[in-house]
């Protein structure tokens, strides 16, 4: 699988997974603060499997993974905390369970975004839409807000992160 | 991952925030190829920058879907005046649209305000790009296509493509091939890029040729009939006849067209179009020659021609088909 294939897998299979993905990290890991490392260490695992061999049914392979990681995590410290293992059992069956993120039709995701959208900060979210929906340049946006093009630049590019957050829901509580 | 991060600054949100760094680079008109080797090059240093930097991208990617919810052309007059309408308005036109459309589904873009079209080993694709432009892209072939309000920017990542370009003066219409690019002003052209290989030739219209490389002293001006290739360190132009021209474009119609092309040449050309190679097994029979129009996806047939006509030697082995003396 080529380099963008695998990008465009990622897109349609596991971003869509990890507002689900982030809550079972939260409530199976006691510091709820590492949570958001976990899920990027989950993300780089499945990556590295991917890249040899396209898992076939990919919210249980990504929770298979999630729920390994916690066990060498658990493995490598002191503290076990016992509710990880019995949730494990729960996961396992729900991960068989068919994919409602899959079949999302194209109006659904309009909606997903749209909400992503309107729940950015004000500046971030008028900076993010002239460009993205009007396809203004940096200069055109900082010439119709009377703001220097780099503060444009820092508006877009917090827009830019704050949106995939918002969208796939991975960041809830870690921003105000 | 372990932590010398400040706590407040997780691991993976500093690795998110070189991510959003890079990708709102990577949006900015100027962006070269220059900056998308670095890019790369921090993207292989670590998967976890990849994973970071594909996320961050996908959103923005997916974004790109409410650009239907752009105001028409028409309503752009009063200057000044912020030309979006609310979100949920535009969203509410937008949906309508959709539900009119059914289950269509809309292309995604590959990167920041830019859409990528491959074509595989004898494939042929027609692109019609949203100002009036068409491109068709030949076998093998890939490019991404980046569209502004101040520019047209192509970049062909490697095969050959015709471009149609609608002019807009305001708008030039640009194909970067390596370290070449060409202008349009007005044009019928195609851009060939392989490895060792670079060529454009002009059938209709007015281009410039130049190498932001440094490579060309001056930018070269093309007029219709020019053939520009890319020899080792220098630049061959001929002027040759529209009919030259026209059987070089045969792949348009899939069909390759030779005129005294050696057999070495041939079968090179038709291993372009096919996965199953023709290979010519001696010098002597590299240098015989042979002219005609041929199906580009039937090696077959123009095995059994030049066995016929030229009286060589052909076999099968598996997928290869050799031909010898």
């Amino acid at each position: 699988m080529t380099a963008s294939a695998l990008e465009a897998w990622f897109m349609r299979e596991v971003w869509p997974l990890e507002a689900t993905l982030m809550q079972y990290l939260r409530q199976n890991w006691r510091d709820a603060s590492a949570a958001e490392d976990l899920l990027h260490d989950v993300y780089v695992r499945v990556y590295e499997a991917a890249r040899e061999q396209v898992p076939e049914h990919p919210k249980a392979f990504v929770f298979t993974t999630a729920r390994n990681l916690l066990i060498s995590r658990v493995r490598h410290s002191n503290v076990v905390p016992i509710e990880v293992v019995a949730d494990f059992e729960a996961m396992g069956l729900a991960a068989e369970t068919p994919n409602p993120e899959q079949t999302i039709a194209a109006r659904d995701e309009l909606r997903r975004l749209q909400d992503a959208i309107d729940r950015l900060p004000p500046q971030a979210r008028k900076v993010v839409m002239m460009r993205r929906i009007d396809g203004l340049s940096r200069s055109e946006i900082a010439l119709r807000l009377g703001l220097s093009e780099h503060t444009v630049a820092s508006y877009l590019k917090n827009g830019m992160s704050a949106l995939a957050d918002r969208l796939y829901g991975g960041a809830q509580g870690t921003e105000s | 991952m372990s932590g010398e991060h400040s706590p407040d600054l997780t691991a993976a949100r500093a690795i998110k925030d070189r991510a959003a760094d890079w990708l709102e680079r990577a949006d900015r008109s100027e962006w070269s190829t220059d900056d998308e080797t670095q890019l790369e090059q921090w993207l292989s240093e670590s998967p976890a920058n990849r994973m970071a930097y594909w996320r961050v991208k996908s959103a923005w990617d997916r974004a790109q879907r409410l650009h239907v919810l752009r105001a028409p052309a028409g309503d752009a007059k009063e200057e000044g005046a912020p030309r979006f309408k609310p979100l949920f308005a535009r969203a509410a036109a937008a949906l309508a649209l959709l539900a009119a459309a059914g289950t269509a589904t809309l292309s995604f873009t590959s990167g920041p305000h830019e859409t990528s079209y491959a074509t595989g080993v004898g494939g042929r694709e027609v692109v019609a790009l949203s100002d009036g432009s068409k491109i068709e892209l030949n076998t093998n072939t890939s490019l991404r296509v980046r569209l502004s309000q101040h520019e047209r920017s192509i970049i062909l990542e490697k095969g050959e493509a015709f471009f149609q370009v609608k002019h807009d003066a305001s708008r030039p219409f640009t194909v970067l091939a390596g370290n070449r690019r060409v202008t349009d002003i007005g044009t019928k052209f195609f851009v060939r890029r392989d490895e060792r290989h670079f060529e454009v030739a002009l059938v209709e219209g007015r281009a410039q040729l130049d190498a932001p490389d440094g490579t060309l002293a001056h930018p070269l001006m093309l007029s219709p009939g020019d053939v520009v290739r890319e020899k080792g360190r220098s630049f061959v132009v001929e002027r040759k006849p529209e009919t030259t021209l026209v059987n070089q474009l045969g792949w348009r119609r899939g069909v390759i067209v030779f005129t005294h092309a050696t057999l070495a040449e041939a079968a090179a050309e038709f291993n372009r179009y096919n996965t199953a190679k023709i290979r010519i097994a001696d010098p002597k029979a590299a240098r015989l020659t042979i002219g005609g129009t041929f199906e580009a996806d039937n090696v077959d047939a123009f095995a059994h021609l030049v066995r016929n006509l030229l009286g060589v030697k052909v076999e099968r082995h598996g997928d290869e088909t050799v031909i010898s003396e």
